[in-house]
């Protein structure tokens, strides 16, 4: 393979992560500011109110940051693995989706900035923001179709040109990734193209408030396993690489995306839960549809340490955990997908305490949420992504990641922990005694209750100031980056041991996959969804703001 | 088809069995239990423009149906919640069955300390029952964000 990366390939790619970069700064800016407001600390000039931060916080991590983030990444990965640059269809949907998501972006972020949605990211009707900020959503999800049908064109392409052989492990990784946000994002663009928009208009009077939430989470949950996805690939296959060893099975690898596309749409009730209109039989039946993650989450857990434990006794680790000491924790590329890793089995285990039916009853629209998904995304994917921004840059722009930059990025990987293990663990706890979550500063007229989450308010803020100062590190890190000295950077991809079985062909047959996906939706779908539309009653729009 | 190596069968197959007999017990504890979700019906019943017009919701109002037994008809409203709070008091060791929908936006009705935490959606009935075994002051508030004053939405329930 050619050691540089295509250049025109590189401009793409990079325009895409510093577009996320700048969003992950100003969210970081909106995060800490939330944190400090919420313990008292500080009370924010006349004009700005704790939602319109906490929206503009939510719409730049949750959908921009990462939406962002996630295409650079796959565009580099099926540049690198299917033949090497893009082809000319493949690289003008890219910049294509760029636009329409970068115009997006804009137009939404000066909607929020107007105080004209101050709705949260979730925009839970009938609280009615200004048409032009749905619009705003319209032009980011449909970028993003068109960057995804960018990724299809090149594997197809490639596909073509290879007729029998097995697709690099990477590519098919990134395309099931784009399938499942096609399929995911299917949910948001009906309710906001059907319902949101005539309604924000005036075209229509009222809204189908029942409705748009089901649709809003038959694509929110799946959101998730669209930022979890990008986050193994780089445990499945950028990993082993950097630690010097080799990927443990392409087939279990596959067969954990497969299901992660399977399970991770027709659940959508686990966060309505608590919600009337639903009846618990639904609500149970796609809980059980959730568990159904774990599977691929355990594939995925024994893979990685399994990866790791073969890579340290072949370089002579004995005893039961003589293997941690051969990884290389000084590399900021291992490090920090590594503490990502870690993080994910308390976070996980969060996760299944949410979504176990009646015992959500206790956290949900607590603190603990919050706190759950700051593990989750904010950490987890977080980090995954920042470990994967330490070296690619470097090599879409043909420099080095040097010794300094590399010890910066342990530093603020540090720091980034640190910061949350305060901010995400009071959160979680003082969500356990009921402290509501997207909420100003209130302590209820003095109630006993609410006194005492105070102080876990103040670790909030001192998590958040830290995670801040963890975000400076970055700025100065990727700058860095961009300055580097010249030169050829690995893009690391692991091969798979010599060893492993044979990847069955079932795997690329796409209808096949789209098909089970799709009768799995019908079958948790379709009952509760038609009994929302005939017999749910309108609701005018509230700008209550 | 796929062969996989014997210690991640084992894995799997232990994680796998763990899962339904998990599964299992959150079902039958819910559905046999009476520990469900909120809300076991699925009404659509009311308009929420029209809720003062709607009885029960026309008069939001607290009455005993039983022995230590009472029902609690409530509407949430952007920025409080109906009956006012000097109506709001049962004995100790009282069951209280709330029923609450809201008149404007979506709001929560939570009891923190407690397992009262629902949802409250425009044109929907939601359902939750507890027993108040302790006498105080138990905080009522909204957990989900409904407009500028959604922090100072809240009630009391006083058990004496
Ligand atoms: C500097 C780092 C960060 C800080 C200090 C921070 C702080 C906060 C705080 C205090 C809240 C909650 C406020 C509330 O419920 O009232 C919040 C909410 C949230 N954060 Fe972060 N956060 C950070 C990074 C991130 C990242 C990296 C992501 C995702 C990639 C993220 C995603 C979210 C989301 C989705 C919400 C929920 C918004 C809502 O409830 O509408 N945060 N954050
Ligand atoms: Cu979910
Ligand atoms: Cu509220």
């Amino acid at each position: 393979m050619n050691p540089t990366f295509d250049r025109k390939d590189g401009r793409l790619v990079l325009a895409h992560l510093l577009f996320a970069y700048v969003a992950l700064l100003l969210g970081g800016v909106c995060g800490m500011l939330q944190s400090m407001v919420k313990s008292g600390s500080i009370t924010l000039p006349a004009n700005i109110g704790y939602y319109e931060l906490l929206t503009a916080h939510g719409v730049l991590m949750a959908l921009v940051f990462t939406t962002f983030f996630i295409i650079g990444f796959l565009y580099s990965g099926i540049s690198r693995t299917l033949g090497g640059s893009l082809t000319g269809v493949s690289r003008s949907l890219g910049w294509i989706g760029f636009t329409l998501m970068a115009a997006g972006t804009v137009l939404g972020v000066i909607m929020i900035l107007l105080n004209k949605a101050t709705v949260l990211y979730t925009f839970y009707a009938p609280l009615k923001a200004s048409p032009w900020f749905y619009i705003a959503l319209v032009l980011l999800v449909v970028g993003s179709w068109l960057s995804g049908y960018g990724i299809f064109a090149q594997y197809r392409t490639w596909r073509k040109a290879n007729t029998g052989k097995l697709s690099p492990l990477l590519a098919f990784m990134a395309v099931v990734t784009m399938l499942l946000w096609q399929i995911a994002t299917l949910g948001v663009a009906a309710t906001v193209l059907l319902q949101f928009i005539p309604w924000s208009f005036g075209w229509v009077e009222t809204i189908n408030v029942l409705l748009s939430r089901t649709l809003f989470w038959y694509f929110g949950h799946p959101l998730v396993y669209f930022w979890l996805m990008p986050a193994y690939m780089c445990w499945y296959v950028i990993v082993p690489k950097i630690i010097g060893g080799k990927i443990y099975s392409d087939a279990l690898a596959r067969l954990a995306f497969i299901l992660l596309l399977l399970f991770s749409i027709p659940v959508g009730f686990h966060h309505q839960l608590m919600e009337p209109g639903i009846a618990p039989f639904w609500k149970f039946l796609q809980v059980v549809l959730t568990f159904m993650v774990i599977v691929p989450s355990l594939i995925t857990a024994f893979s990685l340490f399994a990866t790791f434990e073969l890579n340290g006794r072949a370089r002579g680790a004995t005893g039961l955990f003589g293997w941690l000491k051969k990884l290389p924790w000084k590399d900021v590329r291992f490090f920090a997908p590594f503490m990502g890793m870690l993080v994910f089995i308390p976070a996980g285990a969060g996760g299944i305490i949410n979504a176990s039916n009646q015992m959500n009853a206790v956290v949900h629209n607590t603190l603990w949420v919050t706190g759950h998904f700051h593990l989750t995304v904010a950490t987890s994917v977080a980090l995954t992504f920042f470990g994967i921004g330490y070296w690619l840059i470097p090599v879409v722009t043909g420099r080095r990641l040097t010794k300094r930059l590399n010890n910066l990025g342990i530093i603020q990987v540090v720091t980034w922990c640190i910061g949350m293990l305060f901010m995400s663990g009071s959160m979680h706890i003082t969500g356990l005694f009921g402290d509501p979550r997207r909420t100003d500063y209130t302590t209820y007229n003095d109630s006993p209750e609410s006194i005492l989450w105070m102080p876990y308010h103040v670790a909030m803020a001192v998590g958040g100031i830290i995670l801040f100062i963890s975000l400076i590190v970055l700025l100065a890190a990727v700058v860095g980056l961009l300055l580097a000295p010249r030169g050829v950077e690995e893009y690391p991809i692991g091969e798979v041991i010599d060893t492993a079985e044979k990847t069955p062909k079932l795997f690329e047959r796409w209808g096949l996959w789209i098909g089970v996906s799709a009768a799995l939706i019908l079958i948790a779908y379709t009952i509760p969804l038609a009994d929302m539309i005939t017999g749910g009653t309108g609701s005018p729009g509230y700008k209550f703001w | 088809m796929m062969h996989i190596h014997r210690l991640e069968k084992i894995w799997l197959t232990f994680g796998m069995a763990m899962l339904a007999v998990f599964l299992l017990i959150l079902g039958l504890s819910a559905f046999t239990m009476g520990m469900d979700t909120p809300n076991s019906g699925h009404d659509h019943s009311v308009h929420a423009a029209k809720l003062s017009e709607t009885p029960p919701f026309d008069h939001p109002a607290i009455t005993q149906i039983g022995d230590r037994e009472y029902e609690a008809v409530m509407t949430a409203w952007a920025f409080g919640y109906s009956p006012d709070q000097d109506q709001l008091v049962v004995p100790a060791g009282s069951t209280v069955h709330f029923s609450v929908t809201s008149s404007d936006v979506v709001h929560g009705f939570e009891i923190p300390g407690t397992n009262v935490n629902m949802m409250v959606l425009p044109g929907e009935v939601n359902h939750v029952s507890h027993k108040f075994d302790e006498p105080g002051e138990y905080l009522i508030l909204c957990n989900e964000y409904c407009g500028i004053g959604h922090q100072a939405m809240f009630t009391k329930l006083i058990v004496t």
